[in-house]
Formats: C-alpha cells, structure tokens, sequence
C-alpha cells in the first residue's frame, strides 16, 4: 500500500532543551498510529511538528513523497488535518460556518466560501455523524459534539492524513468510544490517522500500529502487539501494566493494576 | 425565520441612506422639503446644462454645511466600527477597540502639535493621521523586537505607545497658550465634526477606501485568526502575515477618520457588539453590517450633537453618554455574542 506519511530522524527543541530527538516512523494508507506516552514527553509537539505547526530542529517529514519543509503552509494543509487537543473558540460561530473553516487552503486569500465548500462542510458533518447539529452555536454543543466538529473542520481539508491530538481527553467514557469508532470509519475510507492517547488500550481497539515516546525518544514503533506489552507499557508509564486476552470478546485489552496501596494484599 | 432575519439584514443596508436624507432636514435652521425637493432638482439641472446652480441660504445650509458633515459622520463612524470590529477578530478579544495599538493618543499628540506649531486646519489633520500611523509602527515594531509571540505582546506594545503619547499630550497641554491653543486641544481631543468642509474629506477617502477594502476582502479571514495562531497556521494561513495586514488596514481607516473628527471612544466597541447581535459572529456578514451600523450610529450621534443643546456638544461626550449604557445593558442581557 502507498506510503502516505515518512517521519525520519525528527527533533525538536525548545531552546537548548531537546523535547525528542531521531524520531522515525512511517504510515500507509488507511493505516492508524497511537502514539502513547507518559506527560510531557512531546506527544503534542511531535503532532505539531508533523502539522507544520512547529518547525523541526532535525530531521524531515514527507507527506505523499513531499517534504513539508518545501511544501509551504497551504499545500501542507491541503494533505494535513490536525484536530487540537482543546480550542477555545471566542466567537460564537455556527457549527457549519466552523467546519466550513476547514476549506480554507482550498479558497483563494481574498474569497469566502462558496456552495460547493458548504457542502463539503456538510458531508464532513455527516461523516462523523453530527449533520443536524449544522446551524447551533458552538458553544452549546457537549464535550463530544465539540470533538466531532473539530474533526469535521479537520475532514473538510480533504486530507490524506489526518492528526489527532488526543482526541479522547476530557471525554466521558461513551464520547470516547464514539469518537474511536469515528477513527475506525475514517481509517477505512482511506484516510491515514496519527493520534495521540493517554489510554493504551486504544491502541487495541483502533490501532493498526502504535509507538511509545518516552525520555525523548521514540522506545518502539511496531504492530500494536509489539508496543503495548505489559514489560514496555510498566516501562513507560512508571506503573504496573497487564496485558490480557479476552477470550469471549476475542481481544487484548491493557489494564493498570494498583500495587503499592493495594488494602487486600497479605 | 431566515427569510424573516434576511429583510431586517437588508433594512439595515438601506439605515444610513434614509438617515442621510433625514439628517438633512435635522437642525436649528427650518427647511421644507417642497423646498428641497425644488432645490436639487435645479442643482442637477445645473450640473447637466450649466445653468445657475441654486444660490439660496437654504442651499447653502443643507449642500455645504449640512451635506459634508453627515458624509463625515457616515465615513468616521463606518471606519471606526470596521477597525473595531477587525481589531476584535485579529487579537481575539471583543473588549479590544480601534485604539489598541495607541493609534488614538498617538493621533492626538500629532493634532497637539499641529496646534502648537501652525494653527492651520490641514496642517493639524495631516500631523494626526501621520501621528496615529506612527504609533500603530511603533508598536508592531516593539511586538516584533520582543520574544514573545502571538497577540499578547502587541496589546502590551500598544499600552506602551499609548502611555507614552498620552504623557506627550498632557505636556502639549502643559506649554499651550490656556486662552487660545489650550481650548482648541482639549475639544479635538473629544472629538467634533462642527468644521468640517469638502476639502477635509477628500483626502481622507483614499486611505478609508483603501484600507477598508482590504478588510472586506480579507474579512473571511478574520474569522480563522480568530481561532488563534497554531489552528489558523494548521489551516494553511501565514498567520503573521495576514495579521499585519490586517492591522494595517485598520489602522489606516482610524487614522483617517481621527484625523478629520478627534478621538471619539466607545463606537469602535459598541457598535461591533450591536452588529454581532444582529447577523452573528461570521465576518463574512460581521464586517459589512457593522460598517452600516457604525455609519448609521455616528450620524445619529453626530445629530444629536449639533441639535441637542445650544451650542455644539463634543462627540466624544455623547457616544460615551450613549455607548457605555448601550454596552451595559448588553452585558446584562447576556447576549454579546461571544460566551
């Protein structure tokens, strides 16, 4: 399958202080890569750095063969979307004239958007399952709504990867899986997905590979059996990890165990 | 609900035209519209077949001292509620008004100086816009020079740039002549549009139609700088880019309209709220309305002043008397249009 994003020996710093160093990976078509990581190990930047957000100290990324150091900011977001882990939207725009924000690296600087671009931002709505939500506010939508507008914004880039910045955080328990299985549909359009999670067990249920970044560096990249293991997940977070199969649902799952203030133990 | 929501929309563009005729007719001097009616039609006709143009009082009071006035007061109010309603979107803040880049003080110091120096009206005028252009310089230059990023640091600048023109304007005060140049500094300072002539205006024009121009084409724009610097650059935006021309722009239209009118307060803020309530947040209908509304509310404004009492009320005095309970009562209501 074609290559759709290569990631090669990627660094960032801010100031002297490296956030990581000589990060490499790569994804194809439709594939999905969790990113996991304990707090401030650069997950976030790592993201912006693939956006063009930020620019790297080190290294290069490619999208569909292209360097983004030469691409320039409008033909990166013609093949990029990035969803922000939260945004704080001042004005209370309608949740179509937000989506509809997305065509921008479609529309010339000096034009608004047209019926065509207003109906990309409604298809985007109905992707992710919101198209009724169209004509409210914003600001009334709940903590999951919000998410799947910004995702929306995202898809009406026509991206060919898509950047996820920890899209399940502040969600209660159904949102989270709402927006997984979002992520799952998305990937089998064709649509490539990077996504930042603080729940390993994500990387089980959407993930077709998944990568620890840890101490500035990038631990492992692999198939998601690979990475989420009760050895490297312990390692990561600092904590103890188990990983189990569950027969009668026929998947892994990743669970924390409390050990130091466990009251049963003898 | 939205054919409904459209005919207000539209009433709203027609505001300043029947203001302009209504404003006409406003004043200490009576006319009757029979009158009127008979005057233009011989002044068109004067224009097509040369023949005598209208040499009343009556024609002299509603074309050369009515007319310029209320063009003043559609052009001033239009261009500081554009600015308004941009410098709003670019820093993200609905608190923030055409003066946040010190352009106000710094136009003021220049009509100071232009006072102090050559009492000449043009002169005055000139030294104001030149004056606010270069405050607004100072203080992207300043934004710039710092390490921080983003809008912070240029609202920071501003406050600099303002304090330090303000400090200037009380020294111009302090030396000025108290009996003659004193008075005429403190009345530029709240703002008149009693002197305006023809002449005034036309060299305001191109810098008000230039820069608000840019601000109408660039105003969809507005609204994705509004989402803040790190999602607009992931949108394919040069942020830094767009922001200053966008601040530019605005500041040029200020400029110009301080520079004929004085520093007149509280439009730039109230009216983009008032606007917002009526369309909504989106610049692409945003803008447009709060030019017509800023138009419309000048005028009014403007009428009251030279109607009210018996003598001239400064601006600035009556769009704080009305724009702040305006705003109050907005704030009560909950309804700004952002939270």
């Amino acid at each position: 399958m074609e290559l759709i994003l290569e990631v090669e020996s990627l660094g960032y710093s801010y100031g002297k202080e490296p956030v990581f160093e000589n990060v490499s990976f790569s994804l194809r078509r439709g594939e999905v890569m969790c990113i996991l990581g304990p707090n401030g190990s650069g997950k976030s930047t790592l993201i912006k750095c693939i956006a063009g957000i930020f620019k790297p100290a080190a290294g290069s990324v490619r999208i569909m063969g292209e360097d983004t150091a030469s691409l320039g900011a409008g033909n990166i977001a013609r093949r990029i979307g990035y969803v922000p882990q939260q945004n704080e939207v001042v004005f209370p725009f309608t949740v179509l004239d937000f989506v509809v924000m997305g065509r921008t690296p479609h529309i010339s600087i000096f034009a608004s958007p047209g019926a065509k671009d207003m109906e990309i931002a409604r298809e985007s709505l109905a992707m992710v399952g919101i198209a009724d939500l169209a004509d409210r506010a914003l600001g009334s939508l709940s903590g999951g709504q919000r998410q799947m507008a910004l995702i929306a914004r995202a898809l009406a880039q026509q991206p060919a990867l898509l950047l996820l910045d920890e899209p399940t955080a502040h969600l209660d328990f159904g949102n989270q899986v709402l927006v997984l299985e979002a992520v799952q549909k998305l990937a089998s359009s064709g649509i490539s997905i990077v996504m930042n999670t603080h729940m390993p067990d994500h990387a089980f249920l959407v993930g077709s590979r998944a990568a620890a970044l840890c101490d500035r560096k990038l631990l492992a990249v692999d198939e998601v059996a690979a990475v989420v293991n009760s050895e490297m997940m312990s390692s990561v977070y600092g904590v103890n990890v188990a990983v189990r199969e569950i027969k009668d649902i026929n998947r892994k799952v990743c669970v924390a165990m409390l050990e130091r203030f466990n009251p049963h133990r003898n | 609900m939205p054919d409904r929501r459209h005919y207000g929309t539209t009433a709203m563009y027609l505001l300043p035209f029947v203001l302009l005729i209504v404003s006409l007719f406003v004043g200490r001097y009576q006319v009757s519209v029979s009158l009127v009616i008979d005057d233009i039609m011989r002044t068109i006709t004067s224009l097509f077949f040369g023949t005598a143009a209208p040499a009343s009082i009556q024609h002299t009071v509603l074309f050369s001292v009515r007319m310029p006035r209320i063009l003043a007061a559609l052009l001033v109010g239009s261009a500081l509620s554009t600015a308004g309603v941009s410098f709003q979107g670019v820093f993200r803040n609905p608190l923030v008004s055409p003066y946040i880049l010190g352009v106000g003080s710094g136009a003021g110091f220049g009509a100071c100086l232009g006072i102090l120096l050559y009492d000449n009206h043009l002169v005055i005028q000139l030294l104001a816009f030149i004056f606010g252009l270069l405050a607004m310089f100072a203080a992207i230059s300043m934004g710039k020079a710092s390490k921080g990023t983003g809008t912070l640091v240029f609202v920071l600048s501003g406050i600099i740039v303002s304090s330090i023109f303000t400090a200037l304007i009380s020294l111009a005060k302090y030396v000025a002549d108290p009996y003659d140049e004193l008075p005429e500094i403190v009345f530029w300072l709240m703002g008149s549009l009693s002197s305006i002539r023809y002449s005034d205006l036309i060299w305001i024009i191109a810098p008000m139609f230039i820069g608000t121009l840019v601000l109408l084409l660039l105003r969809w724009r507005i609204n994705i700088l509004s989402l803040g610097d790190e999602e607009a650059r992931s949108l394919g935006v040069n942020v830094d880019k767009m922001r200053l021309m966008i601040i530019i722009s605005a500041t040029l239209v200020t400029s110009a309209a301080v520079s004929v009118s004085g520093v007149i307060g509280w439009v730039g803020l109230v009216v983009p709220h008032i606007s917002r309530m009526i369309v909504g947040p989106n610049y692409n209908r945003l803008l447009p309305m709060s030019m017509v509304c800023g138009a419309s509310f000048m005028l009014v404004v403007d009428d009251l002043a030279r109607t009210v009492a018996a003598t001239e009320i400064p601006l600035g005095i009556i769009t704080s008397l009305v724009g702040a309970p305006v705003f109050a009562y907005l704030i009560k209501r909950g309804r700004m249009g952002w939270n």
